[in-house]
């Protein structure tokens, strides 16, 4: 496979600008006669399918939930980020593009990260224009705060929904296209496949939630914002519904899989309690900026976390980083949590747990400025744990939050099939090996407003693009396999509920292939899986019909995908031996247990292809260059 | 109504997690399993909701179905699971029912025109704090249909008024003020839902603490963008 | 094609009424004449308190002049006509936009006032009807004056089924107006955090105080404090 990633040559402030002014352009009267299809409708797929209707296009777009309102982006708490020096405190486009290529660890595309914070830009002021009500200063001016260790005030939030404001932004744009008739909405429908014809994407076969139906769709282009695959994990924050499904087919129509195994783990969410549990909570990062992390110092300590006295506590993190304390990165945060709690000195009945504790920050400012700050999250974690955390500190462990790898794309966000765009969280681009804080939301709007409208136009008007029809035998073959795969899955009626093998592939890619991974388990992981798969599709139990609602053969063909994919994000993590952001390889660390880099090895995007059922996946690379931002070992100390 | 057993509930169960373990036990027996919506879990995508023991999320203020816990209920409680019942809302199967009558509201007018790319800056528009404060209140609307779901009347005025509020209250949302509002509520009735009659039950059901005040502020902009109507309505959206 | 609808009606009158806002706000202000006319009914009437010269003396102006009667009357009757109108209308719509009732539904947060609006107005029509036969036209009491103000209300509240009727009823009007005062704000737009509190408990004061009012003339009737003058045997 030949990867050509499109970087334009000259310096990287003119490469936009440059990219833009080369692109061919349609011409206004026949946008209307191209179809596209954007698949999800979080803040990439809304905000490109509102934008494309804008421009003119004739644009289908699906989701699988009941309303394009609730794609998963809407739970994002914190807030998004931008270079706009509001506060004077030395932001610029340049800082933010250097803060986001280190933070990932240098595994992100210069090029791409730079657009970003240019892009940072326009965001926040083409979201205020649509009324997202963002938080204000009483002089009326737009308020910001630092977010996640960043050393400037950038971020831009709404209370602790930014991500449900500035979906709803996206939203209620994508509403006004549906209702001038350039959007046709098809809600609780979900991608099953991509139609790849003559070598370019140009359809999607998909099967109506409701009435069981499975339909094709054909387009001149198909663009895929379907988000991120954490729920692998089975547990994570992720929405229930969020799934690898269409990504993962199209993945295996030929577009190539980059950094599967970059996963990003969240360090404060609510600990697992039970069996039982269905998904994890995060708590708002903001959360240590007043709250202090530590655990007993001695093994086993089960006395209440009142009872232990000042000096028999270990704040790990103020100690191991007295820096950047209680507010460094992600994964830092992540894994050190894990190892403290591998000590033994884990909290709570499972023992899997730290303390957050406010006591401290409510003696020196007292309970009523906590509580402004945070009194939304206080009543969240008490409405889930029952505890009062303004009483006894909070238990929080680290969870499965974002997905930095994805489908491989180019500078244009085009895949390896052409004709394939992908945004947001399901592409791999801008964040390498480890996201940083309010930039998930920032990636989704910049791809969606403000570069799919111009790459989209520009692969429109530089293709002929012949006439297909629903009816042509490409789009009919594709139609049956997909028909029969859904007809296999209702006639195994084994014993195992879909759930339970759900379950149990996350403990599986949980234990080998989470915060910390080595070469002997990913190997274990990759047999278990590929075994597990194998009982999956001889036992599995999806009971009722493909002819109306049935969520279980909804939930078991998602679950299907996550097998394939899980073992690949072992095969990937395999392969990496290095240790880089949210990839840990326990072979690969410094004497004080940090990450440590290979940069003479694998300064590249590992594009995985896939080569067939039963053959090994192929890898691809693309080398990585860094002219403006030299690699050099994050520290936090 | 069908009856169902709940074995062996934790405390520190969700309502739905409680729901997984039933349809659970219902799959492995053979039978269909209880269909409900779902999605975030942590009360911020509206996809939840039924009503428990006649009361839309169940017993907890501020709660949606997701949130709330078994610790809320005693064993050997019975309780009453219901979909949302509404004309406008058809159930599509046991606890599941179609809300795009929402999406079709918001469709005719609950944005704010802004083509991407052709904003001002930021900073140029300064909005008051308190007006802000009171456009993110009404914002915080999930579109989980709660309040149609309890007011006696079946009315989507919660819902309908908290956009309208949430946009009125805005600078950015002035040019299309009258526009928006004789929209939405010409849409509004079409689905047929009922009209307020400032009960309140949705207030208290609303699971963001949307405040009945959106209502008055639908109310009012309605009356004025009728008297000065000079045929906003009949215009095309094109 | 626009998934949305567009408006109804072409007439720009008829479009105006139909939205369920604004009839709803012809409730309100339909409400709030009616309410007018409660308030100066029971001012009017506690005059009896006075003694019959007072309260037949009003009556017998409140007949002398014939256009500021008929335009009152007329002001009423299209205010009550109206109010109805559009509450069975809306009434319709919430039986369409329910067709199938709850098993189970609990109302806790809201006052039964509010809740019995489309009950309690029916009962008060029939009263009104009933109470204009008795005291107005006269048919169906036993002792009609039709000078006399002051003896028809004695004679009628004299007999306890009528009084204990009449009060019921005035208590149903009351529990009406807390509901329906409280209400008219809202309806036209006015939602304040410090004045609609303010404005609520308001309405229910001035629902007691009404329902006192009015009760009090029956109450005093059979209390023998009002009692057929000399002047009337």
């Amino acid at each position: 496979m030949q990867l050509d990633s499109r970087i334009p040559s000259g310096p990287i402030e003119k490469a936009w600008e440059k990219t833009r002014f080369e692109m061919k352009l349609v011409n206004p009267a026949n946008k209307r006669k191209f179809t596209v299809i954007v698949v999800g409708t979080g803040l990439g797929g809304g905000a490109a399918a509102a934008s494309l209707g804008e421009l003119g296009y004739n644009v289908k777009c699906f989701c699988f939930q009941d309303s394009p309102r609730r794609a998963h982006s809407i739970a994002a708490q914190g807030g998004i980020n931008a270079a706009k020096n509001y506060q004077n405190d030395g932001d610029s486009i340049y800082r933010l593009f250097y803060d986001t290529v280190k933070g990932g660890d240098f595994r992100a595309r210069e090029h791409n990260v730079y657009r970003l914070a240019q892009n940072s830009v326009s965001i926040i002021d083409q979201c205020v224009a649509q009324g997202v009500p963002f938080a204000r200063e009483y002089g009326g001016l737009l308020a910001n705060r630092s977010f996640g260790g960043a050393q400037v005030s950038r971020t831009f939030y709404a209370r602790g929904q930014t991500g449900q404001q500035l979906l709803l932004g996206a939203y209620q744009a994508l509403e006004a296209q549906i209702d001038s008739g350039r959007v046709t909405m098809y809600p609780r429908t979900e991608m099953l496949d991509l139609v790849v014809i003559d070598g370019k994407a140009r359809g999607i076969i998909t099967r109506n939630l409701v009435t069981g139906k499975i339909e094709s769709h054909v387009a001149d282009a198909v663009v895929l914002a379907s988000g991120g695959y954490g729920n692998v994990y089975y547990l994570s924050t992720n929405a229930k519904g969020s799934n690898c499904t269409a990504i993962w087919r199209a993945h295996k129509r030929g577009a190539a899989f980059a950094n599967p195994c970059f996963t990003q783990i969240h360090p404060t969410c609510i600990p697992v309690s039970g069996e039982y549990q269905s998904k994890l909570t995060l708590m708002s990062e903001s959360l240590r900026n007043d709250g202090r992390i530590w655990v007993p110092l001695q093994k086993g300590d089960k006395r209440p976390a009142s009872q232990i006295p000042e000096n028999e506590r270990d704040y790990y993190l103020e100690r191991r980083y007295p820096s950047f304390g209680n507010l460094v990165p992600r994964d830092v945060a992540s894994r050190a949590a894990k190892a403290v709690c591998d000590e033994g000195r884990g909290v709570g009945e499972t023992g899997l747990g730290v303390y957050l504790d406010f006591a401290e920050s409510i003696s020196r400012l007292g309970r009523g400025a906590i509580e402004e700050r945070y009194g939304n999250l206080f009543e969240m974690y008490e409405r889930i744990t029952g505890e009062n955390p303004y009483e006894m500190p909070m238990r929080i462990y680290p969870a499965i939050h974002y997905t930095m790898g994805g489908l491989w794309v180019d500078y244009q966000l085009m895949s390896s099939i052409p004709g394939l765009f992908v945004l947001g969280e399901a592409n791999f681009s801008d964040h390498g090996a480890n996201r940083l804080g309010a930039s998930a939301l920032m990636q989704g709007l910049s791809d969606g407003y403000f570069i799919i409208p111009y790459t989209l136009g520009n692969y429109l008007a530089s293709n002929k693009l012949a006439k297909v029809d629903a009816g042509a035998p490409e789009v009919r073959n594709v139609l049956s396999e997909v028909e029969n795969s859904v007809k296999r899955l209702l006639s195994i009626k084994g014993k195992r509920t879909v759930t339970s093998f759900h379950r149990e592939l996350g403990k599986i890619m949980w234990d080998h292939c989470g915060m910390a991974r080595n070469a002997e388990g990913l190997k274990q992981a990759i047999r278990q899986i590929r075994a597990l798969r194998e009982e999956f599709w001889r036992d599995v139990n999806v009971p009722g019909s493909g002819d109306d609602l049935n969520q279980q053969l909804e939930n078991a063909g998602r679950v299907a995908d996550f097998f394939e994919l899980g073992e690949l994000m072992c095969v990937d993590a395999l392969e990496r031996n290095e240790s880089c952001g949210g990839h840990f390889r326990e072979e690969f660390q410094t004497d004080e247990g940090e990450a440590m880099r290979d940069d003479e090895h694998y300064q590249y995007v590992a594009a995985w292809e896939y080569m067939g059922p039963d053959a090994p996946h192929q890898l691809n690379k693309e080398p990585l260059n860094f002219e403006y931002v030299h690699p050099a070992q994050r520290s936090y100390k | 109504m069908q009856r169902y057993e709940a074995k062996d509930v934790s405390p520190d169960m969700s309502f739905l997690e409680m729901l997984d373990v039933v349809n659970e036990k219902l799959i492995a027996e053979g039978t269909a399993p209880i269909t409900f919506e779902h999605d975030c879990r942590e009360g911020i995508c509206g996809s939840c909701g039924f009503m428990i023991n006649g009361v839309a999320h169940g017993p907890k203020s501020g709660t949606t179905v997701c949130q709330l816990h078994m610790r809320s209920f005693k064993d050997g409680d019975e309780l009453y699971l219901e979909p949302w019942r509404a004309k406008a809302f058809p159930v599509l199967k046991d606890l599941m029912v179609d809300r795009n009558a929402f999406d079709r509201i918001i469709a005719a007018g609950g944005f704010i025109t802004a083509r991407t790319g052709s904003a001002q800056d930021a900073n140029s528009i300064p909005v008051p704090k308190a007006y802000a404060d009171r456009a993110m209140d009404a914002a915080a609307c999930i579109g989980c249909g709660a309040c149609v779901a309890s007011c006696p009347n079946a009315s989507a005025a919660l819902f309908t008024g908290a956009k309208i509020s949430h946009l009125g209250l805005l600078p950015q949302g002035q040019a299309e003020r009258d526009r928006r509002a004789l929209r939405m509520i010409a849409q509004f009735s079409s689905e047929l839902f009922g009209s307020c009659t400032n009960i309140g039950e949705c207030e208290a059901a609303c699971p963001k603490h949307i405040s009945l005040s959106v209502i008055a502020q639908m109310n009012g902009d309605y009356l004025k963008a009728s008297v000065r109507d000079r045929g906003a309505v009949k215009e095309s959206s094109d | 094609m626009s998934p949305t609808a567009a408006a109804g009606s072409s007439n720009r009158a008829l479009r105006f009424f139909e939205a369920t806002i604004v009839k709803k706000a012809v409730v309100a202000v339909t409400g709030l004449v009616l309410f007018g006319f409660v308030t100066g009914h029971m001012l009017g009437n506690l005059q009896i308190f006075l003694g019959p010269e007072r309260l037949n003396a009003y009556a017998a102006f409140l007949k002398s002049n014939l256009e500021l009667l008929w335009g009152a009357r007329i002001t009423l009757l299209i205010s009550v006509f109206a109010h109805i109108f559009f509450t069975i209308q809306l009434w319709q719509l919430k039986n369409q936009a329910r067709p199938v009732a709850y098993v189970k539904k609990v109302n806790s947060h809201s006052s039964a006032a509010s809740r019995t609006m489309y009950y309690s107005g029916p009962v008060i029509l029939a009263f009104v009807v009933y109470h204009l036969l008795h005291f107005t036209v006269g048919a169906v009491h036993p002792h009609f004056s039709e000078t006399d103000v002051y003896s028809n209300v004695v004679y009628g509240f004299l007999q306890l089924p009528v009084a204990l009727s009449y009060m019921v009823a005035v208590g149903l009007l009351c529990m009406h107006l807390s509901h329906g005062i409280a209400s008219i704000p809202q309806t036209l737009g006015f939602n304040h955090p410090v004045h609609t509190p303010k404005i609520k408990a308001a309405a229910r004061v001035i629902a007691t105080l009404y329902f006192l009012g009015y009760a009090s003339i029956p109450v005093g009737v059979m209390t023998g404090i009002i009692r057929l003058s000399s002047m009337s045997l």
